[in-house]
This record gives structure tokens, C-alpha cells and sequence, in this order.
């Protein structure tokens, strides 16, 4: 309920800002687009809800002679948080860094905003999506807002520019770095620097959200707060696609969950239906369980523990009958394991 | 005299200092590395090299622009080699870019080494004198040699700063901005050459200006490039006049290399910066 009056208020500031000088018209056939004069750059409008931003379409990508990917297809629309899942090396990274074209296409393809991405130049394609790195680096030591500042540089010379101000603004309260803006971007801790290269993402306001690990370096807080942002981006119609390790904030706060295993996707759908016992066990090579939340009903995932912390083999499918036996009482299981 | 010869010395070492101090400026804006400089990674020394086999060669084939040319050949060979060189996944270490720096640098020296070897004595008084890094011999025609390459690079150099900054954040966030990585690296290979050719072309190697001047800046006034490369380029021509002064007067009636006074001055510095680097990093593995 709190989610959707938040989106709600968070859409009519959104689309207040965005409209401003000249106002984008929309058809009503997909993103129509808008030319300026400089640099050749053509300006997005708005997504229609639901328009897919990003599609991989039988995607492969080699690393050297590592075959990471093999067959990848997914679309992230408009409106939606996707969530990568999946354990280390399952090619979650790998496929957030094709859709944001940094990694080539071995064959198949990546479209954002419906054309290929090789045939978005550089200028064009930073109006439409924006990209959170795993780990965020800064060669010189500039000020959280000279930082977040750097967000807003795609819109230099478009009319968009004069809400850089706003928008920096706006990006800063969210991440909750407003109270060091002044300092060194180099004296910040790891959550906070985290939180610094969200802001900066944020404040670009593309259309298309690639967020790789956002929640890897936060505590409790941040991490909720780093979700409640995807949802409220998602709600005001943006696309977020959102690489995480935890798969509670995925259950809470993804609309759709693709899991990925060995450089495909094992499943793909909403997580209550894409999480469960069997299908996380093996690609975790972990026996989990699902539980509803007792109050909320929200799928949890909890990896399944013996009591003296012995490390519990069954990496096929013994969580169906483990979890008989471990789901009546919550942490005290019935039967003592060897 | 004073139109003759101190007013072209002034302007001489105006344009050497804005050259070096851009130049190093920028270089440490396209490697992302505080550490790069044009003399210690050896671009300066790839210049020379160029300048020296123009005077052992005799060569004349762009008239008085022939020394400054050969300069910029050599100089755009060995900035783009070590570039290349020095440059592991979109980033510099710094223990790569000082080793290149060293083996640059001895390379250089040997190719020097040769041609004076092969060059008659004439020849090796006109590149030994030059190689200790002096504007004493400051005439208007060097002035005119140089000016094209340096106003050139000084004057595109501006237009590249707010993608520097952007550049900071690492080569894909860059991208992810809008910035042609590629281009950009390009481009300012080509206006780092430009301007350490100027610079080295009339007054041979002169180091560590443009370590010193872009890291006072920093401390003094944030790293943002709009301000730090033109800003570099003003206090560089301010830095050199002085050391030119210093050199033609501390020791009078006989003159220092202002090579050898920036050296002096620049090394301890630049060893304070490396201890500083280290300890932040914790070592340098």
C-alpha cells in the first residue's frame, strides 16, 4: 500500500521535471524521439509502460575461450525491476554488462530502446540507460557532488539541463549522501561510496537502470533503501535491472527474477513462483527453503542449517524432504543429523 | 638587446612552461594516474630523441620547423607506446607506468647516446647543451618554431576537460556517460605530443613542471579539469619564467641548466609523491 502512494508521488514530481521546456510528444507506438541540434543526439521520451528498454535475444558471450553466456533471452521493460540472481560466476555480471554494452555480442543480440546497441553511439545511448559499476573507482579526489554532478553531464546542451541542479539534488537526498556532499569522494567508506555511485546514477535519470551488486557494501538500511528506490524508479516507469546476491530483497522488491546458472537462465518469472525449494537447491548447489513470510506472505529463502553448523550435502534435491522436516518448528529442527 | 634577447627568452619560457604544465596535466587525466608526467614516463625523452636525430642528421627538410616536426614524430611514437604499454584493463598501476617510464627513458637514452656518438663535435656541443634543458639560447625564429605546436595544443586542450572528468571515474563508467573513450585517448595522445614536442623541441628536456604544477593545483583548488588544465597551463608559464630567472641569476655571471634547477627541485617531490601514493595504496602490489 505505502509502495504504491510512494511511486504515485514520486511519478507526477518525475514527470513535472521531465516535461519542462519542450515538451517530448508522444504517439502512441512506442518511444517517439526527439532531435536537437547538438551533437547529434536524439532525446527519449518517456517509455510507454511496459515498452521493453533493454532485450537480449539469444545472447552469447565468450570471454577468452570461457562460453559465459549461451542463449540468454530476456527483456527488462518499462515499469518492471528485474532481478539477476544466481550464484558466483553464473554469468549475472556478465549479461548486466552486455545489455549496458560494455561486453560485445559473440552472436545474438542486445537491443535498448529497440535498436541494436552497436548502433547507439556513445552520446545517445547515455541518454537511455544508466549503469552502476560493481565497485565504484575514482582516479582524483572530487567531491561527492562534483561526483553526482558527473550523472547529469549526457544532458549537457539538451534543454534537460536545466534540471541538473534538481536533479543532482533529488539523487543525493535519495542515496541519503547529502550530509558529506562536500567531502573527497577518496574518504568515504565502501557503503558510502556506494551509495555516492547510485546517487550519480540516479541523478543521469535514464530510462534504463543497470545496477550491478547495488546493496554488496550496505548495511540493513541501505540495502532496503537501495530497493525502495529501484521500486519507486520502476513505478515512475523506468526499467531497472538489478544484480543481487540476496534473494529475500529480490522476493521482496523484484517484480520479475531471472536465475541464472552456467550462463543460461534456469527460470524467469515473478519470484514467488520462480523461487522454490528444488530450483534454488540445485543451482546453489545448497539446500534452501522457502517459507512465506508468516505475516506478509512474502516468499524468504533460508539455506537450510543444521543445528551444530555441519555443512549439509545434498546438492541434487534433498531439500524437499529436509525442509518436511525443518519447517515445523522455525530453527529447531525434530531430527538431530549425524 | 632587451627586444633581441631577453623578450624571446620571456616568451620562450611562457610557452614551454603552459606546454609542460598542460601537458602534464592532461596525462594525468588520460592514464588516471597522478604520477604521469611527460618526463618521468620518457615522452619527453621519445621527443628528444626525435629533435637529437634532426641535429646529428643535419636534417632541414621543414626549414626551421624541422626540429620541432621530428620532435612531434618521435614524441606521438613514444606516448602512444607507452600507452599501450602501461595499460592493463582500462587502468594504469603505477608501478607499470614508472617501470615503462625507466625503460623509455633508457631507450631513449641510448638512441641519444648514438647519434652523439656518430655527430661531429659541433653537433655534440649543440646536443648536449640542449639536453640539460635550457632556454639561453631563446631567439625569435625558436619562438616561431614552437608556436604552432603549442598554441594548437593549448588552445584544444580546454575543450577536453569535462570529459577528463568524467574519464576519472574508469573508462566504462565514462562510456556509460556518453564519452567516446577511444576518441577522447586519441585525441589527447595527440595534443600531449603536440605540446611536449613544443616544449622539447626548443628547450630540450625540462622535468617534473608538469608533475609539480598540476599536483599544487590539485591541493589548492580541487581536481576538476575545467580548471586544472587552463590553470595548469598559466602557472607552468609562471613556474618556468621564474626558474628561468633563478637559473640566469643564482649563479651569476654564469647560468644554471634550468633542466638541472627543475630536476633539483622536481625529484625530491616527486619521491614525496610516490612514498604518499604507496601509503595510501598500501604497498604497491
Amino acid at each position: 500500500m505505502t509502495r504504491t502512494t510512494a511511486a504515485t508521488t514520486r511519478t507526477t514530481t518525475r514527470t513535472t521535471t521531465l516535461t519542462r521546456p519542450p515538451t517530448p510528444t508522444r504517439t502512441p507506438t512506442g518511444p517517439l524521439t526527439r532531435l536537437f541540434t547538438r551533437g547529434r543526439r536524439t532525446v527519449p521520451s518517456r517509455p510507454a509502460p511496459g515498452a521493453a528498454l533493454a532485450e537480449a535475444v539469444d545472447l552469447h558471450v565468450r570471454l577468452g575461450q570461457h562460453e559465459v553466456l549461451a542463449g540468454i533471452r530476456l527483456t527488462a521493460r518499462a515499469g518492471e525491476v528485474l532481478a539477476l540472481v544466481g550464484p558466483n560466476g553464473a554469468g549475472k555480471s556478465t549479461l548486466l554488462g552486455a545489455l549496458a554494452a560494455d561486453l560485445p555480442a559473440t552472436s545474438g543480440e542486445v537491443r535498448v530502446d529497440g535498436r541494436p546497441v552497436g548502433d547507439w553511439s556513445a552520446p545517445d545511448l547515455a541518454l537511455r540507460r544508466s549503469v552502476l559499476p560493481q565497485s565504484a573507482a575514482l582516479s582524483f579526489p572530487f567531491p561527492v557532488e562534483d561526483v553526482v554532478r558527473m550523472g547529469r553531464a549526457p544532458w549537457a546542451g539538451t534543454p534537460f539541463a536545466d534540471a541538473d541542479e534538481e536533479a543532482v539534488a533529488t539523487a543525493m537526498a535519495a542515496a541519503e549522501v547529502t550530509a558529506f556532499a562536500a567531502r573527497p569522494f577518496s574518504a568515504l567508506s565502501g557503503g558510502e561510496r556506494a551509495r555516492v555511485a547510485l546517487a550519480r546514477v540516479l541523478a543521469q535519470r535514464a530510462p534504463l537502470l543497470l545496477l550491478d551488486e547495488p546493496t554488496a557494501a550496505l548495511d540493513l538500511r541501505h540495502q532496503e533503501l537501495v530497493l525502495r528506490i529501484c521500486r519507486e524508479r520502476a513505478a515512475a516507469g523506468d526499467a531497472v535491472v538489478v544484480v543481487l546476491h540476496d534473494l529475500g530483497l529480490a522476493a521482496a522488491y523484484a517484480d520479475r527474477a531471472a536465475v541464472l546458472h552456467g550462463g543460461r537462465i534456469a527460470a524467469d518469472g515473478p519470484p514467488a513462483e520462480v523461487f522454490e525449494d528444488a530450483l534454488l537447491s540445485r543451482v546453489y548447489r545448497q539446500p534452501v527453503e522457502v517459507l512465506p513470510h508468516p505475516r506478509t506472505g512474502a516468499p524468504l529463502v533460508v539455506p537450510v542449517r543444521t543445528p551444530d553448523g555441519a555443512p549439509n550435502h545434498a546438492p541434487n534435491h534433498a531439500p524437499n524432504h529436509t525442509s518436511a522436516h525443518t519447517s515445523d518448528g522455525p530453527g529447531i529442527p525434530d531430527v538431530t543429523p549425524i | 638587446m632587451l627586444w633581441n634577447v631577453r623578450l624571446p627568452r620571456v616568451v620562450l619560457a611562457l610557452l614551454v612552461g603552459a606546454s609542460l604544465g598542460c601537458a602534464g596535466a592532461l596525462m594525468q587525466g588520460v592514464f588516471g594516474n597522478p604520477l604521469a608526467e611527460p618526463g618521468v614516463i620518457g615522452i619527453s625523452a621519445g621527443a628528444a630523441v626525435g629533435a637529437v636525430a634532426a641535429i646529428g642528421l643535419g636534417l632541414s627538410f621543414l626549414g626551421n620547423w624541422t626540429i620541432t616536426a621530428c620532435a612531434f614524430v618521435a614524441g606521438l611514437v613514444t606516448v602512444s607506446a607507452v600507452y599501450l604499454l602501461s595499460r592493463n584493463g582500462g587502468k594504469t598501476e603505477v608501478v607499470t607506468l614508472i617501470l615503462t617510464g625507466i625503460a623509455v627513458n633508457a631507450f631513449a637514452g641510448a638512441l641519444i647516446g648514438l647519434f652523439v656518438f656518430f655527430a661531429d663535435s659541433g653537433q655534440v656541443n649543440q646536443i648536449t647543451f640542449w639536453q640539460l634543458g635550457s632556454l639561453a639560447q631563446a631567439t625569435w625564429p625558436k619562438v616561431l618554431a614552437v608556436l604552432p605546436c603549442a598554441v594548437a595544443g593549448l588552445l584544444v586542450a580546454p575543450f577536453y576537460a569535462r570529459r577528463l572528468d568524467l574519464l576519472s571515474l574508469g573508462e566504462r563508467p565514462a562510456r556509460h556517460l556518453g564519452v567516446d573513450v577511444e576518441r577522447l585517448r586519441l585525441a589527447l595522445i595527440l595534443v600531449v605530443a603536440l605540446l611536449t614536442a613544443a616544449a622539447v623541441a626548443v628547450a630540450g628536456v625540462i622535468t617534473f613542471v608538469g608533475l609539480l604544477v598540476p599536483h599544487l593545483l590539485r591541493m589548492a583548488n580541487g581536481p576538476g579539469h575545467r580548471f586544472l588544465v587552463p590553470g595548469s597551463a598559466l602557472a607552468g608559464a609562471v613556474v618556468l619564467v621564474a626558474g628561468d630567472l633563478a637559473a640566469r641569476t643564482l649563479a651569476q655571471p654564469a647560468e644554471l641548466p634550468l633542466g638541472v634547477l627543475t630536476a633539483l627541485i622536481g625529484s625530491p617531490f616527486f619521491f614525496w609523491l610516490l612514498r604518499r601514493t604507496r601509503r595510501k595504496q598500501g604497498g604497491w602490489a
